[in-house]
C-alpha cells in the first residue's frame, strides 16, 4: 500500500493526477476564504477547517516530490520549494501570508490612498494620507530654512551632487584633483552657502536648519572628519609607544562604551561647562564633533581589524627597502588594509547616517525629528504611520544604496586571485 | 620590570618625544577643561560633589519595578531606571536571538521563498533607523490597538489594548523555596553534566544528561508545590468600569506600550544583525568537516552537535555578545518615547531638577561604560578559552 503511494517516476502520472488537484483544492479553499469570505470546509471543526488548506497542501507537494522525474520544471521546483514536508509546509505558508497581506497593503499605500488635496479633511478614502507629506514635504526636506532662501541648500547640493558625479565620469587624471576638491574646500564652500553672512547672503542660524538637508549635512561631516580619526587612532592603538598606545586604547574604549544619546546629552549639558565662561560654541558644531568622535573609536577598530589581518612580511618588506613608519604605512601597510575591511568601513558609514536622527536630544530636528513636529500638528493629528513610513523609506534607500555601492567597491578593488 | 629596555627608552629620543608630546597634551586638556568648569561652578554657585544622590528625589516615575515614590531619594531613581534598562535589554536580547537565529537559519535553507523572505526581512529592517522603528511601533502601529472596552483578549486571561499588556499576576506563597530549589536543580544538573563528561571521557559510557536535567530540572521545583508549601495563584486582570464611558483594566500586571514598542525594535532590529552572524558562523564551517564526520558514520544529529555546533559557535558568539552590548546600549533610545530608562530618569529629569551636569552625566555614562567593559572582559576570557589550541 505505502509502496503504491510512494510517488515516483514509474506512477509519475498516477502521483501528479492526485497531487495536483489535492494543491489546486487547497488554494480554492484559501483563496474563497480569504477574498469571497466563504469558507468551502465549514462542515469540519473548527481549526481542521481552518488549516485546512495548509494540509491538504502540504499533502498535494508530498505527491508532487518525484525524484528525477524527467519533466525539468518539477525537477526545479520540487529542489527550491519542495525538498522536504516540512519545507513545503513553509513554502504553503508564506504563499499564504504573501496572498493574504500583500492586497491590503498595497491598497492602503497606493489603490486607497489620498494624493490629491491640502488638508487632512482631503483623506477620505481610508487608505493611506499623502497629503500629509504632500503638503509638509518643503519642511521634511529644509526643516525651518525660510522659504526664499531654500535655494541655497538646493544649489549646494546639487553642486555636491554634480562634483561626485563627475568623479565617476571623467577621466582618472583629473578625478584625483575633484575628490581633493570635494573633501577639503567644499564643505567650507557648502556651509558658507547654507550658512550666509557673507557676500550678501542673509544670515541663518543653525537653529533653523533642518529636515533630511539636515541630516545629510551632519552624516557628510561626520564622515569625512571621522575617517582620518579613526585611522590616527588605530595607528595609535598599535604602536609601540606605551604612552600612545593606552591613551589610543583609553580613548576608544570610553567613546565605544558609551550610547551616543549619552555622548549627545554630554555635548549639550556638560560640554559648555567645559569652555571659558562667556563663549559659546554653535549647537550643531557641537553635535557634529560629538558624532565624529563616537564614529571615529568604531572607524579606529574596523580599520585595526584590517591592519592586523596584514601579514608581517608586508612590514618587513617596506622597512627592507629603508622606508620609514609613515611612509610604510602610507605606501604601502594603509592601501591594503583599507581595502581588506571596506565592509567594515561602509558599516559604519551606515551607522552614522542611521545615527543622526538622535540629534532631536539636543533640539535640532532633521527628517524623523520634523516628522515628531508635523503629526503634533493639531490639523494633522493622527499621521504618524504616514510620516514615519515615508521616513523609513528615505534613510532605507540611503542606505541600501550605500550597503550596494559598497559591496560593488569590494568587488572591483578585489585583487583576490 | 626589564630595566635594559627602560634604559633604551629614555636614551632613543625618537621614541620618547612624541610620548612627551601625547602625554603634554592630553593633560593640559584636561586641565584646561576641569579649571574651567571649576570657575564655571563657581560663578554658578554650585560646588562639585555626590551628595544629591541622598537628597530627595521628589518626581514620580510612570514604571518601576521596586517600590518606588517622590519620597525616595535620587539613588534610588537612578537603580529604577537601571533596573527598566536592565529589564527591556534582557527582553531584548532573548527575543533578537530567537528571531535571529530563525532568520539565520532560514537565510541558509535550500528553500528558495525562506531564503529569500529572510533575506529581505535582513535588507529592510537594518537599513531603517532604529529611533524611527521605534517611533513606527509607539506611535503608529500600538496606537491603532483598541481602548481597554474592546481588548484583544487571549482566552480571557491577557488583553491587549491602547494602554498596554495586561497579563495575570504570579501570586507565590513561600517563593523563596522554590526558587531555592529552581537554584538547586540548576547547580544539580552542573554536576550531571561534570559526571556524563567524565564517563564518557574515561570509560567511553554514554549517559543520556540531557534527558536526566531536564527531568531534574522539572521533578525539584515541582516536589516544592507537593511538600514544600509552595503556592502558585494567578490574579487575572479584570475590566473596570470607571465611569459610563471610561474603562480600564484593574489587577494583574500591565506592560506599559512604551516598553512594548522599545522590545520590539530593539529586538527586531537587532536581530537582523545577529542574523548575519549566525549566516556566517554556518557557513564559516568547512564542507570538509561535515563529510569528514558523516564518514567515521557520525548521524546527522551528531554532526551538528559535535562537529558543526562547536565551530560555528566560536565565530558566532563574540559578534554576536557586541549586537547584545549595542542592543543595551541602544536601548537609551526610549528617552524619546520617555520610557523611564536611565536616560530618560536620571541623565533627563533628575539633571533638570538639581543642574549638576557634570556628575549626572558622568554617573550615566560611568554606568554603561561599566556593562560594557564587564560584558568585554568576560567576552575575552571566553575567547581564550575557546580559541583553537594549534599545537
Amino acid at each position: 500500500m505505502m509502496q503504491f503511494l510512494k510517488p515516483t517516476r514509474d506512477n509519475l502520472n498516477t502521483s501528479l493526477s492526485i497531487g495536483i488537484p489535492l494543491i489546486a483544492l487547497s488554494f480554492i479553499d484559501f483563496l474563497s476564504n480569504t477574498f469571497l469570505n466563504s469558507n468551502i470546509t465549514s462542515f469540519l471543526p473548527g481549526t481542521l477547517s481552518y488549516f485546512f488548506p495548509l494540509i491538504i497542501g502540504t499533502l498535494g507537494l508530498y505527491f508532487v516530490r518525484i525524484e528525477f522525474s524527467g519533466i525539468r520544471l518539477l525537477d526545479n521546483f520540487n529542489k527550491n520549494v519542495n525538498s522536504s514536508t516540512f519545507n513545503a509546509a513553509l513554502t504553503l505558508l508564506i504563499i499564504f501570508i504573501l496572498i493574504k497581506y500583500t492586497p491590503p497593503l498595497l491598497n492602503w499605500l497606493f489603490f486607497d490612498a489620498d494624493f490629491a488635496g491640502s488638508s487632512k479633511d482631503d483623506c477620505t478614502s481610508g487608505g493611506a494620507c499623502w497629503v500629509f507629506v504632500k503638503v509638509w514635504f518643503k519642511r521634511f526636506m529644509y526643516g525651518m530654512y525660510p522659504n526664499p532662501e531654500q535655494w541655497r541648500i538646493n544649489t549646494a547640493f546639487f553642486i555636491l551632487f554634480t562634483l561626485v558625479g563627475a568623479a565617476f565620469f571623467v577621466p582618472q587624471k583629473f578625478r584625483k584633483y575633484i575628490i581633493l576638491f570635494l573633501l577639503f574646500i567644499y564643505p567650507f564652500i557648502g556651509i558658507k552657502l547654507i550658512s550666509g553672512g557673507i557676500f550678501g547672503l542673509k544670515w541663518i542660524e543653525t537653529g533653523a536648519w533642518g529636515g533630511l538637508s539636515l541630516t545629510l549635512i551632519v552624516s557628510a561631516f561626520a564622515l569625512i572628519l571621522c575617517f582620518p580619526i579613526g585611522m590616527f587612532l588605530a595607528l595609535g592603538r598599535r604602536s609601540e609607544l606605551p604612552v600612545i598606545r593606552y591613551s589610543s586604547i583609553g580613548f576608544i574604549e570610553i567613546w565605544r562604551g558609551v550610547p551616543l544619546i549619552t555622548v549627545l546629552f554630554m555635548s549639550a549639558v556638560m560640554f559648555p561647562m567645559f569652555l571659558p565662561d562667556g563663549t559659546y560654541m554653535d549647537k550643531l558644531m557641537r553635535v557634529i564633533i560629538a558624532i565624529t568622535l563616537f564614529e571615529a573609536a568604531y572607524m579606529a577598530e574596523v580599520i585595526r581589524g584590517g591592519l592586523q589581518a596584514l601579514s608581517r612580511g608586508q612590514y618587513d618588506a617596506a622597512k627592507s627597502l629603508g622606508m620609514g613608519y609613515w611612509r610604510m604605512h602610507l605606501l604601502v601597510i594603509l592601501p591594503q588594509a583599507l581595502k581588506l575591511v571596506i565592509p567594515g568601513i561602509a558599516n559604519t558609514f551606515l551607522a552614522l547616517v542611521k545615527d543622526t536622527p538622535l540629534i532631536f536630544v539636543v533640539g535640532l530636528l532633521e527628517l524623523a525629528g520634523m516628522i515628531g513636529l508635523a503629526k503634533t500638528n493639531p490639523k494633522w493629528l493622527g499621521m504618524a504611520i504616514e510620516g514615519y513610513v515615508f521616513a523609513g523609506l528615505v534613510f532605507w534607500v540611503i542606505c541600501y544604496a550605500m550597503s550596494r555601492y559598497s559591496q560593488r567597491l569590494e568587488k572591483r578593488l578585489s585583487t583576490e586571485r | 620590570m626589564n630595566f635594559k629596555n627602560f634604559k633604551i627608552d629614555f636614551k632613543n629620543k625618537k621614541r620618547l618625544i612624541p610620548q612627551v608630546l601625547t602625554l603634554a597634551f592630553i593633560i593640559s586638556v584636561i586641565a584646561y577643561f576641569s579649571y574651567n568648569a571649576q570657575i564655571n561652578m563657581g560663578n554658578r554657585g554650585i560646588s562639585f560633589g555626590y551628595g544629591f544622590l541622598s537628597q530627595e528625589a521628589s518626581f514620580d516615575i510612570t514604571f518601576s519595578m521596586i517600590d518606588y515614590d517622590g519620597s525616595y531619594s535620587y539613588a534610588r531613581a537612578f537603580l529604577v531606571g537601571l533596573l527598566n534598562t536592565l529589564l527591556v535589554s534582557v527582553i531584548g536580547i532573548i527575543l533578537c536571538t530567537i528571531l535571529g537565529v530563525t532568520i539565520g537559519i532560514g537565510r541558509l535553507s535550500q528553500n528558495y521563498l525562506i531564503a529569500k523572505a529572510a533575506e529581505w526581512y535582513v535588507e529592510i529592517f537594518r537599513n531603517v533607523p532604529l529611533l524611527l522603528q521605534i517611533f513606527f511601533w509607539y506611535y503608529g502601529a500600538l496606537r491603532l490597538l483598541p481602548l481597554p472596552e474592546n481588548a484583544i483578549s487571549f482566552n480571557d486571561i491577557s488583553f491587549l489594548t491602547i494602554k498596554g499588556w495586561y497579563i495575570p499576576k504570579f501570586l507565590w506563597t513561600n517563593f523563596s523555596i522554590f526558587f531555592s530549589s529552581v537554584i538547586v536543580s540548576i547547580i544539580a544538573i552542573f554536576f550531571v553534566f561534570k559526571h556524563a563528561k567524565k564517563q564518557r571521557e574515561e570509560f567511553g559510557k554514554h549517559v543520556p544528561a540531557g534527558w536526566i536535567s531536564i527531568a531534574i530540572f522539572f521533578i525539584i521545583p515541582a516536589l516544592t508545590f507537593l511538600i514544600g508549601g509552595v503556592t502558585l495563584n494567578f490574579q487575572y486582570p479584570e475590566l473596570n468600569q470607571l465611569s459610563d464611558t471610561v474603562f480600564n483594566f484593574k489587577g494583574g500586571i500591565s506592560i506599559i506600550p512604551e516598553l512594548i514598542s522599545l522590545a520590539l525594535a530593539l529586538s527586531m532590529y537587532t536581530a537582523t544583525f545577529v542574523a548575519e552572524n549566525v549566516r556566517a558562523g554556518i557557513q564559516g564551517v568547512g564542507k570538509g568537516q561535515k563529510e569528514a564526520a558523516a564518514s567515521i558514520g557520525l548521524t546527522k544529529g551528531q554532526i551538528l552537535k559535535l562537529v558543526v555546533m562547536p565551530q560555528a559557535l566560536r565565530i558566532i558568539i563574540p559578534p554576536t555578545t557586541n549586537q547584545y552590548l549595542n542592543l543595551t546600549k541602544n536601548s537609551s533610545l526610549a528617552a524619546a518615547i520617555a520610557y523611564p530608562d536611565i536616560v530618560l530618569v536620571f541623565a533627563g529629569t533628575a539633571l533638570m531638577q538639581t543642574g549638576r551636569a557634570i556628575e549626572i552625566i558622568s554617573i550615566t555614562m560611568g554606568t554603561y561604560l561599566f556593562l560594557s567593559l564587564t560584558i568585554s572582559v568576560l567576552m575575552n576570557t571566553y575567547n581564550k578559552k575557546m580559541a583553537i589550541k594549534e599545537k
